[in-house]
């Protein structure tokens, strides 16, 4: 378990140091800035392990979080937790930053007190933690007896993470489909690696305790309902013919607690009570008929020892109708480049030395395009014999849709105890996907 | 640099450093980097030229870059063209750049070396400097190659400025310790050494450093410079503080340059010039009397700069060994440091004086110090000053105060640091042994030393005890008295049992008589302890219960009730388990007489050196502390006579030596078959069959049982039941023994005769050729020597090739191959010669054809002469041709193999060797040697499936001799048995010889 927790900013200064145990002392926290932060090689795993010590670091921005440990825990699950961590502060303070971080140390350590005890994670949720720890400082008076109780009874109760007598004049919830897509293709356009890592995330303002049932085209589940018989059709009809008849399969998914996953195991079906507000439903990986939204087509031409000619095609693959936004192409240049020209039919596209690479930025470009970025770049003798390693070209966009191709089917409530009925509750769909780690070799 | 940029601007650089330290991370910083670069590069590029001040600006910049730690790969090319600048700052950051950075890179180096020869021939003192500067600074092979003459020209050319001279000698130190092959010693050689004439102090301080370096090499060539440097000595020890000038500090006059004279001085004899003694003595004297004086200044530079020439003062009397009176106030005065606040000086003190107590003069002056140098040992806080405290009471023991530095280590024992304990413990033992008047104080002593610190005296220690026991009848008696006390102790250390154990199974009988310690309580007392000890002793323990049998036979009963026990004859273990068996047995069916004779009291050992010193040697390495050593063994022959040894029994008879062998190494089991010793003959064993060998403590039993109770089909297939096979013994595993038995067997292992080339002979990669045909041979820094042969029947080629390594050609090259008496009558080596220049570079090719004619031991030498920069290179390989190299693969079936074994039974026709496997066993790599060696590998003929068994046919011109081989693994102990039996007796135990290397 756990064993403390440490915040430094980007010098190695501690902000926030929170031991749990008795077998971490004082010197970890020295130990973890000397070999780590102040470390001088570059690559830094996530995980150290200095004198039988375990140290488990997360870095937002220029802060460092770092759990210590002296026994054998699940790396996943102390990571899980850190990430957890970084939520849990930005939901209260917005950016963490050394600023922020310094200006709101008491709450930190109160919200340390809370989810962690004795290095054992407790309840992380967000809403339900924002019940009773506030940044207003002391609120307890304001609190009656039974508020405090029934505070107390749904934190140990069975859903702890939604409270009672909820109620909103219009019932709305939010959903949107976040996906990252990473690629790696070679530079004959051979895809070597491709996976979509994405994300379900709720907003939720429903009155009362519903009952939600989730439906999405994932092979299994329609699978499954083909051979189920009578229920399916109601789902099938209501999606229509606009999604064909896909489906895709989803390698692994993970979901948020709330989720009951014995009913998910027996008739795949995900039904749940969520939580107020925003969360994450669930996570998932696919890694099959991948649709990859953009087509990258290098060429590089080395004349003589002194010049390099690039250039480079984009192609969008997708529905004209869809606008892919926030597009940027980023080239890497030679270590020797003294000098770059560049031409590009579309958008900006700039020789950027601190990072060695010409970057190109398309604010916007619709399906079914391509548009194409040619440079020379000058390069200056050196004596090394060294060849350029030509590392890949990468990308950055967003597209409106899902690339692993994911749809969501359905999405019902129930709340038997109020007046309200599927049929009034407002619901939103939403699909966004970005580019994770989008390369192509040059 | 920062007073560069403050001197002439350079503000961007400034403002780049700046900017760097600002930056909030590591990242951030690595950006600014990689912008300031593309900035540079961008400058550097063709088109434009850039000013001086410019180049030298950007030039550091990408100094300080790669100072951080991030690669550069341009701007060589403009550091270079910064050399050509005539002004002093934009050369400086040229060198600056060039020294850091340049690494041996061909065309570079050209441009490079031309700059370097400009500035060391213009006129200009600085600029000379720069080059000298940076010729040392780089030291590389080429830079030496490049500028070897000339920096000698600079240095003892009349008109060089004294600067220039300075920094010329400490560049040619640096060139002659990098490439000393490079640096031609000449006609400048005596003109060096009138540099110590020079009138500029600096200058002398460099050129002694610079003789001082050359001296060592070659002290005949230098040997002038010691009147010199006597001349220099004296007018600096005599000038008063303040006629140096700027080389006095703080009020000592000249302190490096004393130090370094007086370590020149070290390299020789004292002078032998009555005048230049006198003066030299004179000099010493000064430096004596100067530490008497009150100190000048209570600043610490003061006295350190004081103490450094007083200490290297009398290091130089300590080197000449040769003033009485001096080497007695040196160590007065070192008496006074010994007391003296700084640690640093205490601990010098003390190493001075380890090194004065060994001359005969200073010896009894150092022994007035010995009260101060226990309180040391006692109170000292650092844990290296005591260390020096005992090397120095372990230095200045002698006959007289034996007693009490031994009493006072021991109880300095009880508090010692664990890392220096074993040390102490070999001290105390060697000394207890070496200054011993009564043996009972011996005993007394190291039983002490086992109860205090048992855990570190080592196996030699108390193998020692029970050599010196042994051997002298009068201790015996006490001996057995005071273990028998020292057992009765709750808890006792193993090493003490075992001893114990030793010495009363020997002389248990001599203090039977008291009631006290009648036979059952001995015995008592010892099975009491049996459990809590380790299995060697337990079989040591084992050993001396039967020789109780013999001793008391009232206690018979018990014991054999205590062998009869389950816990012994079942034992795990399976040495135990085996001696139990045996002792059992003997003890029933042996008769009294039969048991008196099997059991008889161990013969003396012979006298030898003490294997504790070879340990602590060891220990110490072939530093100084064996060098004292062997001068303090000298000496004590001389002061203390003959009588020095204490083991003084005259009994040199050479038979029992294989008990010292036994005792004293983890030798092979002890079998009741006389084994015919093929390699020493003082092995043979005695006719008591079961001697107290049973004593010895081996590790690996189950090699060769016992009596071969156990018949294990490996035996069967031997045909260890003929009658026969009983001489057929193996001979001992010599590889296997430790170092001591081979400090016993030195002088009689049969000595390869050398050939009579003045070269030693190089053997290094023999081995690795038995098994394999191509290859390297041989490689140095000039020649590689690769191989490739093929053999046919009793016909082999060998092409050979030379490899030249350097870029300079080789000279009057020549190799041929010599055969001594007796090969050359049994090998035929035919050489075609080689073409007598090789290139440098290139690879030369040297076919030899070898017939054999008849069987052979030895192998032929490959002489190589060349001359290479003009000296002489002389190199004498081994040539791996070996026997086995002839063989025919023979394949055969089971019961053909088993024929053939059978018919081979004579015992000069087997050869049989059990040794330590030195690499891993692996099957398939043992297979591959087995091919490798030239015999056929026979699947399916063992019945043990792990045995490999081999079969061929070695062809010569006049004899055809059959082998068979069996290689018997034991991965458990890690140990071979190998057999091998041709019709030829030499042949076998060639082959065994060669191929048991291989494992």
């Amino acid at each position: 378990m756990i064993g403390g927790l440490f915040i430094y900013n980007h010098k190695g200064e501690v902000l926030i140091s929170r031991v749990y145990r008795d077998d971490i002392g004082r010197n970890a926290v020295d130990a973890f800035r000397v070999n780590v932060i102040h470390a001088r090689q570059q690559v830094r795993s996530p995980v150290t392990n200095i004198a039988r010590t375990s140290f488990f670091h997360v870095k937002r921005s220029n802060i460092w979080l770092a759990a210590v440990t002296k026994q054998n825990v699940n790396a996943a699950m102390v990571f899980e937790f850190l990430y957890k961590m970084c939520d849990v502060m930005t939901a209260y303070f917005g950016k963490i930053s050394e600023e922020n971080i310094k200006n709101n140390f008491v709450l930190i350590y109160e919200l340390l007190d809370e989810i962690l005890d004795f290095g054992y994670p407790q309840n992380s949720e967000t809403g339900a933690l924002k019940t009773f720890i506030t940044q207003q400082g002391i609120k307890s008076q304001h609190h009656t007896k039974e508020e405090q109780s029934q505070i107390t009874s749904q934190v140990t109760g069975q859903i702890g993470w939604r409270r009672e007598g909820i109620k909103y004049r219009r019932n709305e919830l939010f959903l949107d489909v976040l996906e990252s897509v990473n690629l790696l293709m070679s530079p004959q356009g051979q895809v070597l690696s491709a996976h979509v890592s994405g994300r379900v995330v709720m907003k939720s303002y429903l009155s009362g305790m519903p009952e939600c049932k989730f439906g999405m085209n994932d092979k299994i589940v329609i699978d499954k309902q083909g051979k189920g018989g009578t229920t399916d059709e109601a789902g099938k009809s209501e999606l229509g013919g606009s999604s064909g008849k896909q489906s895709i399969a989803i390698d692994d998914c993970t979901f948020h607690q709330c989720v009951r996953l014995s009913k998910f195991d027996s008739e795949r079906s995900i039904s749940f009570i969520p939580p107020d507000g925003e969360y994450e439903l669930m996570r998932y990986r696919t890694t099959k008929d991948i649709i990859l939204p953009f087509r990258v087509i290098p060429l590089v031409r080395e004349v003589g020892r002194t010049k390099l000619e690039v250039k480079v095609v984009i192609k969008s693959n997708f529905k004209p109708s869809l606008l892919a936004q926030k597009i940027e192409v980023r080239i890497p240049t030679p270590l020797n480049t003294s000098g770059v020209q560049v031409i590009c039919m579309k958008g900006k596209a700039k020789y950027k030395a601190s990072e060695n690479a010409i970057v190109w930025k398309i604010k916007r470009m619709a399906g079914m395009k391509e548009s194409q970025i040619s440079a020379e770049i000058e390069l200056l003798p050196t004596n090394d014999k060294k060849k350029w390693a030509r590392p890949p070209i990468s990308m950055n966009f967003e597209v409106p849709f899902a690339p692993s191709g994911l749809k969501v089917r359905y999405l019902k409530v129930f709340e038997p105890k109020l007046n309200y009925s599927d049929h009034d509750v407002i619901k939103w769909v939403r699909y966004i996907g970005r580019s994770g780690i989008y390369e192509t070799r040059c | 640099m920062p007073a560069v940029s403050k001197g002439d601007g350079m503000r961007g650089l400034a403002v780049f450093i700046s900017d760097i330290r600002n930056c909030k991370s590591k990242e951030a910083e690595i950006k600014r980097i990689n912008k300031e670069l593309a900035n540079i590069r961008s400058k550097f590029k063709g088109d434009k030229a850039l000013d001086g001040y410019s180049k030298k600006k950007y030039v550091c910049k990408l100094l300080f870059i790669f100072l951080l730690g991030h690669d550069i790969d341009f701007g060589h090319m403009e550091a270079v063209n910064l050399l050509s600048s005539n002004k002093y700052t934009e050369k400086q950051i040229g060198y600056l750049f060039i020294s850091v950075l340049v690494n041996s890179n061909s065309d570079l180096i050209r441009l490079i070396n031309n700059a370097i020869k400009n500035d060391l021939s213009s006129r200009n003192p600085t600029f000379m400097n720069l080059a000298l500067h940076c010729i040392a600074n780089v030291g590389s092979r080429e830079m030496a190659e490049a500028f070897a003459a000339d920096v000698p020209r600079i240095l003892v050319a009349g008109d060089t400025m004294d600067s220039v001279k300075q920094s010329a000698a400490l560049c040619l130190l640096r060139l002659n310790r990098t490439s000393p092959d490079l640096i031609p010693m000449g006609e400048w050689t005596s003109r060096v050494v009138h540099l110590l004439n020079d009138q500029h102090l600096g200058v002398v301080t460099a050129a002694t450093s610079l003789i001082i370096t050359l001296a060592q090499k070659n002290p005949d060539d230098f040997k002038t410079s010691v009147s010199l440097a006597v001349a220099r000595l004296s007018r600096i020890v005599t000038s008063a503080s303040t006629d140096l000038q700027d080389y006095t500090y703080y009020f000592v006059a000249a302190p490096w340059l004393s130090v370094k004279l007086l370590r020149l001085l070290q390299c020789y004899p004292p002078p032998e010039d009555a005048a230049i003694r006198g003066r030299l003595t004179e000099c010493l004297e000064t430096i004596l009397n100067k530490a008497q004086e009150p100190p000048k200044s209570k600043k610490v530079q003061h006295s350190n700069a004081k103490n450094a020439v007083l200490f290297e003062a009398i290091s130089l009397i300590i080197h000449h060994d040769s003033e009485p009176t001096l080497l007695v106030r040196a160590c007065n005065q070192l008496g006074q440091f010994l007391q003296h606040r700084e640690t640093n000086l205490r601990y010098l003190a003390l190493e001075s004086m380890c090194t004065l107590a060994s001359s005969e003069f200073s010896h009894e002056a150092v022994k007035t110090h010995i009260e101060t140098v226990i309180n040391a040992l006692k109170t000292e806080r650092d844990v290296s000053v005591r260390q020096r405290a005992v090397d120095l009471l372990y230095a200045m023991c002698d006959r007289s105060n034996a007693k009490q530095i031994v009493a006072e280590m021991l109880s300095y024992l009880e508090t010692a640091d664990y890392s220096i304990r074993e040390e102490i413990v070999l001290k105390v033992a060697i000394l207890a042994e070496k200054y011993a008047v009564e043996y009972t104080w011996y005993v007394d002593t190291i039983l002490n030393l086992i109860r205090i610190a048992g855990d570190y005296v080592s196996e030699e220690v108390w193998y020692r005890v029970i050599q010196i026991v042994i051997n002298r009848d009068d201790v015996q008696g006490y001996a057995a008295k005071t273990v028998f006390e020292a057992l009765q102790a709750p808890a006792c250390h193993e090493n003490l049992v075992k001893v114990g154990g030793y010495i009363l199974g020997e002389f248990g009988n001599l203090i039977a008589g008291d009631p006290r310690s009648s036979p059952l309580i001995q015995f008592n007392l010892l099975h009491s302890k049996f459990h809590l000890c380790s299995v060697p002793t337990r079989a040591l323990l084992l050993s001396a219960y039967v020789k109780f049998i013999n001793l008391f036979p009232e206690v018979k009963g018990t014991i054999q009730e205590v062998l009869r026990s389950d816990s012994q004859l079942r034992n795990a273990d399976v040495e135990l388990q085996q001696r139990a068996v045996e002792y059992l047995r003997l003890s029933c069916i042996a008769s009294t007489d039969i048991l008196a004779t099997v059991l008889e009291e161990m013969p003396p050992f012979p006298e030898r050196e003490s294997s504790i010193l070879a340990k602590l040697k060891k220990k110490k390495g072939s530093g100084t502390v064996s060098d004292v050593e062997d001068t303090r063994k000298e000496r004590n022959t001389n002061v203390n006579g003959s009588t020095d040894h204490t083991t003084a029994t005259t009994n040199t008879k050479p038979s029992p030596s294989s008990f010292v062998s036994d005792l004293l190494a983890a030798a092979p089991p002890p079998t009741n078959r006389p084994r015919p010793v093929p390699s020493s003959s003082i092995l043979h064993m005695p006719l008591s069959p079961l001697s107290p060998q049973a004593y010895a403590v081996h590790s690996a039993a189950p090699l060769t049982p016992f009596y071969q109770v156990t018949s294990s089909p490996s035996s069967d297939l031997l045909g260890l039941g003929n009658s026969s096979a009983v001489n057929s013994g193996s001979p001992p595993a010599a590889s296997n023994a430790a170092s001591l038995l081979v400090d016993v067997f030195s002088e009689s292992l049969p000595v390869a005769p050398l050939g009579t080339a003045s070269a030693p002979i190089i053997e290094e990669n023999f081995s690795r050729f038995v098994c394999k045909n191509n290859g390297v041979l041989y490689e140095n820094q000039l020649l590689q020597i690769g191989l490739k042969s093929e053999f046919r029947q009793n016909l082999g080629r060998m092409y050979v090739f030379y490899g030249n390594k350097t870029s300079t050609q080789f000279l009057n090259f020549s190799a041929s191959v010599v055969c001594h008496e007796p090969l050359n009558a049994q090998l035929n080596v035919h050489t075609k010669t080689a073409d007598p220049v090789v290139d440098g570079g290139a690879q030369l090719q040297q076919i030899l054809n070898i017939e054999c004619l008849s069987d052979f031991v030895e192998a032929p030498v490959l002489n190589i002469n060349f001359r290479y920069g003009g000296s002489v290179q002389n190199i004498a390989v081994r040539l791996p041709v070996t026997l086995n190299k002839f063989f025919q693969p023979t394949e055969m079936m089971s019961q053909d193999f088993f024929q053939r074994w059978k018919q081979l039974s004579d015992p000069q026709q087997e050869v049989q060797k059990i040794f330590k496997a030195k690499h891993s066993m692996d099957t398939e790599i043992t297979k591959a040697k087995i091919i490798g060696f030239g015999t056929a590998l026979l699947d399916g003929v063992d019945p043990n499936p792990s045995n490999f068994v081999g079969a061929g046919v070695i062809h010569t011109k006049t004899i055809q001799v059959g082998c068979l081989l069996r290689l018997e693994p034991n991965t458990q102990a890690q140990m071979y048995r190998l057999t091998l039996r041709t019709s030829r007796g030499s042949v076998s135990q060639r082959l065994c010889d060669l191929l048991s290397e291989q494992f």
